[in-house]
């Protein structure tokens, strides 16, 4: 297909055009032209996806250098349905982003809409390549554009810190990648991942592989903020603008995760594939802790964006876990549940981004109450809550179920009691901060508190607040927040992607159809929702309210536990909150300390 | 193939990881970062580097003398352009944190405990 490389191109192009006019564009034109151009490039995904869904993915070859005797020596866009759909995903996320931020930001002088652009472009290559070197670029031009899209507002203190210290983790996070990608080279003498996975099919996994191997996850796992390599991740969600949250959250930490899969899958399953179960144990142990980190300090937080933040941890580690059972099925779940999240969470995210622009503060006790003015962002809000929870039957249900039903096939029959804490976490928290915010639940914050708690300084997001909200502002968040509800009961959705899932982990079938062009494609949708998945779901949301009502009205409850309980829980919270100091020094020793818990580990288990 | 190129790439890449860890001026961060990109640079260039061999630029030599591999090259080149352009805005922020912190020292940068 020769639009193949259009979704990629397009986007880039029209963000040099923008800058380069942005001088003499009115406002007006610059978000249509920019809208435009997006909507431009989700119709060419979802061509992409269209006709690979049909059991037709296929390799492009830049300049026509295709391989000779299946050896690689050009450049592919390798397209499956699951990259194709992830470029679609994303660039449906960037272009309602768009929409939104029309009113979100009084003033946009075209630069915004340009990074937006390269953004765009740079995710749609990135899920679209089939280079192991493209997708490091992709990873660092996509890094570089979130970083100056993180520091939006650079005349305040949050954002460019902020910035730094995303800017600064994720570049490291490249160099790994760049090491890894040198010692693969070195070995295969290859860049095109069939390529290096057809060369490594014929090694044993060696210290040298299981290093490449641990360097590129360790890499691509900060950009998808597993635990200890997150910190960044609450940094840059609590100061960027929403629109741009919307893209972090969304989709942006999800891509590390693709990454981390499509690399398994193509290159390493080879010799990995012996040692499946020690790898599994080491992924599942960091996704574990990733989701219950991520969900405590969820619940923990204050600071709605912040709180948002650490949901998106707390979810990234069932991604982990999802990747990391290493099976079609696994895989199948994280690809659903990640349409599901990302839908939910780009909707929470604006509609905090409502709260901003209307009260100039995104602090829940500085909120309380004050919501009751917008309730309909109040209902959404709720929505988003539940829907977080996975609530039956929303795409979020239907992708946890493929999950649980997965863990159990693995072998680790406790792991779905993780995902229910998780879940009722992260949507706990959420409906806490919708009951306090817009319904006025639960007791005010007395004075000296709140003087205590001096809202830390809050972006600008505009001139003086606003005492009504643009209705493309909630318009768009509930059309996401639609979408995270119907994705799921399309008929064929779910049970496509498992096919999709089938051929993304089937080793062989990926190496012949991007270096031989052969397809043949016999894998079929097995799982269907049982019994107590809808007993899992609706135990997990019920959990979720009561957890949100013992945040707004517990205290007279927490007056009668024991206080050295207490105390206890306090200290390691307290702890657990000292860790993200939000110095940068700090952040990469332990990102060096994971880059040598996950190759030890690595080198040690996998025998 | 001597065993010094990795020493010292593997050196640069963790002395650079020491630098960043330790900085207490966001220049000096900053620097390290690109001390642990200049890790990379040289592992790429010693896995493609062939002893004796030429560099890969055939207008002028035989086609069939030794030469080194020109694909790790190209790699760096593209990695020193990402260089350059995340050194430049981290060090524009670097600026800008002056600015409205009154410090380069990572330690004052204060906006964001939790």
């Amino acid at each position: 297909m020769h639009i193949t490389a259009l979704p990629v191109a397009v986007p880039l192009m029209a963000a040099a055009l923008i800058v380069a006019v942005r001088r003499w564009l009115p406002r007006l034109m610059t978000d249509g032209l920019a809208t435009g151009v997006g909507v431009g490039v989700v119709t060419l995904c979802a061509l992409l996806l269209a006709h690979t869904a049909h059991g037709h993915p296929f390799a492009y070859w830049m300049g026509g250098w295709r391989p000779t005797h299946a050896v690689a020596i050009g450049i592919s866009l390798s397209i499956d349905p699951i990259g194709a759909g992830l470029a679609t995903f994303s660039a449906l996320l960037v272009t309602a982003s768009l929409v939104y931020s029309w009113r979100y930001f009084e003033a946009a002088d075209g630069m915004f809409q340009a990074l937006m652009l390269v953004f765009m472009g740079a995710m749609a290559g990135f899920s679209l390549t089939g280079d192991l070197f493209n997708l490091a670029v992709f990873f660092e031009l996509m890094g570089a554009t979130a970083y100056a899209l993180t520091a939006h507002h650079n005349e305040e203190q949050g954002p460019i810190q902020g910035a730094i210290n995303f800017a600064i983790s994720n570049s490291i996070a490249a160099y790994a990648i760049f090491i890894g990608i040198a010692l693969l080279y070195a070995r295969t003498g290859a860049l095109n991942m069939a390529q290096i996975g057809a060369a490594l099919d014929h090694h044993a996994a060696d210290p040298l592989v299981l290093v490449a191997m641990s360097l590129i996850f360790i890499g691509f796992l900060t950009k998808a903020a597993a635990v200890p390599v997150h910190f960044w991740l609450a940094d840059a969600h609590a100061v960027a603008p929403a629109p741009v949250c919307v893209l972090f959250s969304g989709v942006m930490v999800e891509l590390g995760i693709y990454a981390v899969a499509r690399i398994y899958w193509t290159i390493f399953a080879g010799p990995l594939a012996p040692h499946a179960d020690e790898l599994r144990v080491i992924l599942i142990c960091m996704g574990t802790a990733t989701a219950l980190w991520g969900g405590v300090m969820c619940f923990a937080q204050r600071h709605v964006k912040r709180l948002l933040a650490f949901s998106t941890i707390s979810h990234v580690g069932m991604f982990v876990c999802g990747f990391g059972l290493l099976s079609a099925k696994g895989v199948a779940a994280v690809a659903v549940y990640v349409i599901g999240h990302g839908f939910t969470k780009a909707g929470l995210f604006m509609l905090t981004g409502v709260l901003l622009h209307r009260f100039h503060s995104v602090d829940e006790f500085d909120l309380h109450g004050r919501g009751r003015a917008t309730p309909f962002t109040g209902v959404l809000f709720a929505v988003g809550g539940l829907l977080l929870s996975a609530m039956p039957v929303v795409t979020l249900f239907f992708g946890k179920s493929l999950l649980d039903s997965a863990a159990l096939d693995a072998g680790f029959p406790w792991l779905p009691s993780v995902f229910v804490i998780s879940s009722m976490l992260t949507g706990g928290a959420v409906l806490r901060v919708a009951g306090r915010v817009f319904r006025g639940w639960g007791p005010a914050e007395s004075a000296e508190a709140r003087q205590a708690h001096q809202a830390r300084e809050e972006e600008d997001e505009e001139d003086a607040p606003s005492d009504r909200t643009p209705l493309a502002m909630l318009v768009v968040p509930a059309l996401l927040l639609i979408g995270a509800i119907v994705v799921g009961v399309i008929p064929g959705a779910v049970p496509g992607i498992e096919v999709a899932a089938g051929h993304f982990v089937d080793h062989a079938s990926v190496i012949a159809w991007v270096l031989h062009g052969t397809v043949e494609l016999p894998h079929e949708a097995t799982s269907h929702v049982e019994g107590f998945d809808y007993l899992y779901g609706a135990g997990a949301t019920v959990g979720a309210l009561s957890l949100a009502a013992l945040g707004l009205f517990g205290r007279p409850l927490r007056a009668r536990l024991p206080k050295r309980l207490l105390g206890a829980v306090s200290a390691a919270l307290w702890t657990l909150r000292r860790l993200h100091s939000g110095h940068i020094g700090d952040y990469i020793a332990w990102w060096t300390a994971g880059a040598a818990l996950l190759g030890g580990a690595t080198l040690v288990f996998v025998r | 193939m001597s065993f010094l190129p990795y020493a010292v790439a593997g050196w640069l890449f963790v002395v650079g990881l020491y630098g960043v860890v330790s900085s207490s001026n966001l220049i000096r961060t900053i620097i390290s970062l690109t001390v642990v990109q200049s890790g990379t640079y040289v592992l790429l260039l010693s896995v493609g580097y062939v002893h004796g061999g030429k560099a890969a630029i055939f207008a002028d030599i035989p086609a069939v003398s030794r030469a080194v591999d020109p694909v790790v090259q190209v790699l760096v080149l593209t990695d020193i352009v990402i260089e350059a352009t995340v050194t430049g805005l981290l060090l524009a922020l670097a600026v800008q944190a002056h600015k409205r912190f009154g410090s380069l020292d990572p330690h004052e940068l204060r906006a964001l405990q939790d």
